[in-house]
């Protein structure tokens, strides 16, 4: 009844001073359209990181020692060892080195090639692919052999055998560091296979990465690549590592044993970092949209100073008029609201749009709203709305009634 | 029997700075159920803090006002609002309807705020408006009615709540005297149809369409009766009186 009319007056003055309706209600529609982009950057991120892991496995264990001196270090037998040991715990093990170098085919140059230096346990038979994802396209993976007398072969990614070899390149020549290597194996696409995406990259065996990286003068870091037996032993897998790695090493901080499960709340608590601080921002947005919408709500409260007298000669209470003017400053914003969360999809679908133009690399990425973002960014521009309406329509209900009838 | 309006020895004082400003000096005035009263009085007199105190839009400094048997002269805003509401009818000079709302909404409010229901109030506003002769004009906005029309859509609106009293302050002071004329001859008529007409005014030629005159000056009673004695307009300023004989050709 009184709220039906307070709804329809809100709307009416909206519809007659449309510019000055969209300034008040600008403020909300920057926030509430921040707010939404922010939440489906998130998810979009989020969707996008989770996909990618499940790409190279959650069960992936990636171990990194940093003691270089000492009397005795961890060697790839050390680890072959403890897989053997606890096979309940740990699928397989790998040296996983990588190699900062220029790849050569010809006159061409390869700069942002990804050069790895595996061993044949890289490559699991049973599943088809490696512990990172990759299957193959043709030819074989490393082999014992091939690791074990650091014979001049590798497996190459998609991009590469397309650009150097047009797709035929089992069996051509290509030189890491400036010695020739025989491709042996060629992978199955897995990104986009442009240059600097994950199809741009090399398996060698791993010693001969050891020497690339002793002759570029790096040490190199000294890396591994676990897989425990699935998600839920990973810990446990995770757990023996550091305990051989202690034995040896006598010191914690010789080595970092992180498990996928721990990257990736290792990402997601920066990107939480990352979507705090943008709420904030928002937030703020939205506070600052309060303060218009009260700053007009005053405005208008002076304006019709005359109708809230005639309104009380009439027999309207204090709280008829606080609702009425609550009910359009909270009318108000949610259509702000409402166009912000408009404004936003928008927003969240071109910036989708151009990530998929721009960073070819992020294939995949898609910024989506979702239900409850969009809910709680509605419900907030109401309260907002309620919260910042109601000094003045509190304003409003206590006018004195004859002064009122008197203002012009 | 219980009168309609009973002011008892009422005192309205205002305080400016040091000096203290009597705008009702004792008053005692009572009004029964179907009266057409006028309450006259050169500028300052204290006609609007009467007319104030009766419509229940402030309290008196000192002394009672009962309406309807009911004191109301100690009420709270919002009891006041509730009096205003289901016992008196406004008219003021300058119409008073709120422009965004079309003719049939305005006439609806004191009813709106009466907790009505829609259908009926749609029902009882148009009764209202049909009773002015606007029912037609229901959809219209009020910029669109001419300034008597506006008027009498404000009576309608004071008539749709169903009040005991009338309460109109100078109705027709924004008004050609044609349309002025109108607006009195209809005031006229809704008393002798039974309701209670109190009528603010400044003017005798408009006071004297009443039936009963009570005039103030310096915020006391100085008259107070029928409308046609002669007393009833006498007063120490000549011309204004002057005009008042001939107006009842004396
Ligand atoms: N709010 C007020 N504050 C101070 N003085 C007032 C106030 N209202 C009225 N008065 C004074 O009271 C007296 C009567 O005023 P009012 O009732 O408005 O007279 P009228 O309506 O007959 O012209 C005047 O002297 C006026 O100045
Ligand atoms: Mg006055």
């Amino acid at each position: 009844m009184k709220m039906g009319q307070s709804f329809r007056l809100a709307i009416k003055s909206l519809m007659t001073s449309k510019v000055r309706a969209l300034l008040t209600m600008l403020g909300i529609i920057i926030g509430v359209g921040a707010v939404i982009v922010i939440v489906s950057l998130g998810n979009g991120m989020q969707q996008y990181m989770n996909n990618q892991f499940e790409q190279i496995g959650v069960n992936m264990i990636q171990v990194g020692i940093y003691s270089y001196g000492g009397n005795r270090q961890v060697t790839p037998d050390d680890f072959y060892t403890l897989a053997d040991k606890y096979p309940q715990y740990i699928d397989s093990v790998s040296p996983y080195l990588s190699a900062t170098t220029i790849v050569r085919q010809g006159a061409q140059e390869y700069e942002r090639t990804k050069v790895y230096g595996v061993s044949e346990t890289m490559y699991n038979s049973e599943k088809g692919q490696t512990a990172t994802g990759d299957k193959l396209e043709e030819g074989r993976f490393l082999s014992y052999v091939d690791v074990e007398r650091n014979q001049n072969v590798c497996v190459i990614g998609s991009y590469l055998n397309e650009d150097m070899f047009g797709g035929q390149g089992l069996g051509q020549t290509l030189t890491v560091g400036g010695v020739p290597y025989t491709v042996i194996g060629t992978l199955a696409q897995k990104a986009d296979s442009t240059e600097g995406s994950g199809d741009d990259q090399i398996y060698l065996p791993y010693e001969l990465v050891e020497q690339l990286n002793a002759a570029a003068g790096g040490m190199g870091m000294n890396s591994y690549l676990v897989t425990s037996t699935s998600k839920e032993t990973s810990s446990a897998a995770k757990g023996v590592i550091e305990n051989m790695l202690f034995r040896i090493y006598g010191d914690s901080s010789s080595y970092l044993v992180m498990t996928s499960a721990e990257m990736m709340e290792m990402m997601d608590s920066m990107l939480g970092v990352l979507m705090t601080i943008l709420v904030v921002i928002a937030a703020i947005s939205l506070v600052v949209g309060g303060i218009g919408i009260m700053n007009i709500m005053l405005v208008s409260v002076t304006e019709r100073t005359r109708e809230i007298g005639i309104r009380k000669s009439l027999g309207a209470k204090g709280r008829d008029i606080r609702s009425q003017f609550i009910i359009e400053a909270g009318t108000t914003s949610a259509i702000g609201g409402v166009i912000g969360i408009l404004f936003g999809i928008l927003l969240a679908n071109v910036f989708t749009a151009v990530v998929s133009v721009v960073m070819a690399d992020a294939q995949g990425f898609a910024a989506i709203p979702n239900l409850s973002g969009i809910l709680v960014s509605f419900g907030v521009s109401v309260g907002i709305g309620v919260l910042f309406g109601y000094l003045p329509a509190n304003k409003a209900a206590k006018l004195n009634p004859i002064d009122a009838l008197r203002y012009d | 029997m219980e009168h309609l309006i009973e002011l008892k020895d009422v005192y309205k004082i205002y305080q400016m700075g040091e000096e203290t400003v009597h705008a009702l000096d004792g008053i005692s005035l009572t009004v029964d159920q179907g009266e057409f009263v006028a309450i006259v009085g050169q500028s300052g007199s204290g006609k609007s803090t009467a007319m104030n105190i009766i419509g229940c839009l402030d309290v008196p400094t000192s002394g009672t006002y009962h309406l309807g048997g009911v004191d109301v002269s100690t009420m709270d805003d919002d009891q006041q609002a509730e009096i205003r509401n289901k016992m008196l009818g406004f008219i003021f000079q300058q119409y008073n309807l709120i422009p965004k709302l079309n003719v049939l909404e305005n006439v609806e409010l004191p009813l709106l705020y009466a907790g009505v229901s829609s259908g009926e109030r749609r029902e009882r506003a148009i009764q209202a408006l049909e009773r002015v002769g606007l029912a037609e004009k229901r959809k219209n906005l009020p910029s669109q009615l001419s300034g008597g029309q506006q008027q009498r859509v404000s009576i309608a609106r004071a008539l749709a709540g169903n009040p005991s009293v009338i309460l109109a302050d100078e109705p027709t002071g924004a008004l050609d005297s044609r349309t002025g004329r109108e607006v009195l001859s209809f005031l006229q008529k809704l008393n002798a149809e039974g309701d209670t007409v109190v009528l603010i005014t400044h003017d005798n030629s408009i006071a004297v369409k009443a039936k009963r005159i009570v005039r103030l000056q310096d915020g006391r009673i100085i008259y107070d009766g029928d409308a046609h004695d002669p007393r009833a307009v006498v007063q120490p300023d000549v011309e204004e009186s002057r005009e008042a004989r001939e107006v009842l050709n004396l």
